[in-house]
């Protein structure tokens, strides 16, 4: 049978012969991923378990990102026994520190994923691989635990819904605006239990961090994983970070259960409103709200190509006195790499507070925390009910040229008009 | 197997922030966890539930983060069995691992309203409107979960695997 990208990873990494769609296949998996939220209750399953040994040390990777710079004395807690857990398997990827970044970029960066790989991770962005070609998805703490102890997990063969994007880019248009147009058409859980492979004239010409953007919210429309076939571009990537891939498409004549054509050259930047990621329009049509706070970063969007295009929109200017604007580069190298562009300072000019690299304030951790009826644009991946603080706020979702205009602004703005 | 108990209704695409907020998420407790269930959604929810009782869904349950701690607070809570339209991946598989029993009926939700008396009968695959009298079956679960629940769930299956190396 001809196989679509998931079809075809999932078959590299398992001696089972892969038939059909909906047939359950036993996995072996190149990596397995947990965070200061989600190792906790892994590590009580792996020890519930009477696991003595994780399968591999240099194929789990525990990466302490979300409550981190420790906010309280619990979340340190946590991050302490993940911390001692680390040390007594002698795990090789444990990041904490100064080298520790927002996981789903750091793990990139690192070379620790890559083409055909198989990744779970206990976090539901861990589809984010997708964008270099690896069969990757969130799993729950008990899911990972098992993996760590077995280096194999079962997986369900999705079907796959094949996403075309053609045409060229206007200005102020890019990968965030692509995956919400997706996600706003087929709803949150329009791709259910499904794998989504993106094609098309767009994306060949997208980079590898924009390609990573729109995998890392297949999940939001509800997707096991978001697969990008790996090119010139991924191989380059990948490269330039140590690893040896090969080229990987889907084979032709693959069976997608539904087939979505976009034409994007006369596409507007997209929000997603309050409060579900498919609540999407583009930025003209919607009410230009006073925003209390603005953030640019995330597993979503925290990458060096995201910082330069909010430092494109806000360089000498000023963010509004009303308006706390947020940005927190991904990683260590992101950081360090906006420092040296002259970003880092383009941002302190414009007022803007730039922190470390932290999930904190996507998911209402910390460093940014929303009061009752204050509303955020944010670069993150999710606008549900109470998300980043209070049941009351609100979360506006955006590319960051949307969230820097509307910083700039102080209320929800085209960044094609400011 | 029978469970029954009191419905608690909520909408479509209740997400696992809504469930179990993440200013939560810095313990492992069961009961913990379930003091905060639903807080999400509505700040208290959880008083209204009494042991036993039974949540009651639209589409896509559990939708957003891999937390299993989402799973973990709703048992915590004192509720055993989730009854939806449909639900989200990864909560799907979480809930199998903890223990907590997920039945999809699609559209025949539209037979349980808030505060209604539910049966769920695992062999029969019937869950009952015990208050309004309407029966609805649901189709067995696949042969893989049903042997995955036989055998105590993932870590008995995790664990036995170890010992057989």
């Amino acid at each position: 049978m001809a196989h679509t990208l998931a079809q075809k990873i999932l078959q590299r990494h398992t001696d089972q012969k892969i038939e059909g769609t909906g047939q359950i296949v036993q996995c072996d998996v190149s990596l397995v991923l947990a965070n200061d939220i989600t190792a906790p209750l892994a590590i009580k399953s792996f020890k519930a378990m009477g696991a003595k040994s994780v399968f591999d040390k240099d194929k789990v990777a525990l990466v302490m990102d979300h409550f981190t710079p420790q906010k309280d004395i619990a979340s340190a807690i946590q991050v302490k026994n993940t911390r001692e857990f680390a040390q007594e398997q002698n795990i090789t990827h444990y990041y904490e520190g100064g080298d520790c970044g927002v996981e789903h970029a750091l793990l990139p960066e690192l070379g620790l994923v890559g083409p055909g790989d198989i990744v779970i991770g206990a976090d539901s962005h861990t589809c984010t691989y997708g964008g270099l070609g690896a069969f990757a998805t969130g799993l729950g703490s008990t899911d990972v635990a098992g993996g760590m102890a077995l280096g194999s997990t079962w997986f369900k063969v999705p079907p796959t819904i094949r996403a075309i994007f053609n045409g060229e880019l206007p200005e102020f248009v890019g990968a965030k605006d692509l995956i919400l147009r997706l996600i706003g058409e087929i709803g949150v859980s329009g791709a259910l239990y499904k794998a989504l492979e993106f094609g098309g004239s767009t994306i060949d010409s997208l980079d590898v961090e924009g390609r990573m953007t729109i995998a890392n919210m297949a999940i939001e429309a509800g997707g096991k994983c978001g697969l990008f076939p790996v090119d010139a571009k991924t191989l380059e990537y990948t490269a330039a970070r140590g690893r040896n891939d090969e080229a990987l498409t889907p084979d032709e004549g693959a069976e997608y259960e539904r087939v979505l054509t976009f034409d994007v050259s006369n596409m507007s930047p997209m929000v997603a409103c309050p409060h579900l990621p498919d609540n999407v329009h583009p930025v003209e049509n919607v009410e230009p709200k006073k925003v209390d706070q603005v953030v640019i970063g995330s597993c979503t969007n925290g990458r060096i190509s995201d910082l330069r295009e909010a430092a494109a929109v806000l360089k000498g200017r000023k963010v509004a006195s009303h308006t706390r604007a947020i940005v927190l580069p991904a990683t260590p190298n992101i950081w360090k790499q906006a420092l040296r562009e002259g970003l880092i300072e383009t941002f302190m000019d414009s007022g803007c507070i730039v922190g470390p690299a932290t999930c904190g304030p996507c998911l209402g951790g910390h460093m940014g925390i929303l009061a009752d009826g204050e509303v955020a644009v944010a670069t993150t991946n999710r606008n549900f009910k109470g998300r980043m603080g209070s049941l009351e706020s609100e979360v506006y979702l955006s590319s960051p040229a949307v969230a820097a205009a509307s910083a700039l602004a102080g209320e929800i703005a085209d960044p094609r008009k400011v | 197997m029978t469970l029954q108990g009191k419905a608690h209704k909520v909408g479509d695409h209740i997400d696992t922030d809504a469930i179990i907020p993440a200013r939560f998420l810095v313990t492992t407790d069961e009961k913990e966890l379930g003091a905060n269930c639903m807080e999400g959604l509505e700040a208290g929810w959880v008083e209204r539930v009494t042991e036993g009782d039974i949540m009651v869904a639209g589409e896509n349950f559990g939708c957003g983060s891999s937390r299993e701690h989402a799973p973990i607070s709703i048992l915590g809570a004192g509720m055993k069995v989730v009854v939806a339209h449909s639900f989200a991946r990864i909560f799907y598989r979480n809930s199998f691992n903890m223990g907590l029993l997920l039945i999809e009926i699609g559209e025949e939700i539209v037979h349980f309203e808030d505060g209604h008396e539910v049966a769920v009968d695992i062999e029969a695959g019937t869950v009952v409107n015990v208050t309004t009298g309407k029966t609805i079956e649901f189709p067995p679960l696949p042969q893989f979960m049903r042997d995955f629940v036989d055998n105590g769930g993932l870590i008995p299956y995790v664990s036995e695997k170890l010992g057989n190396q």
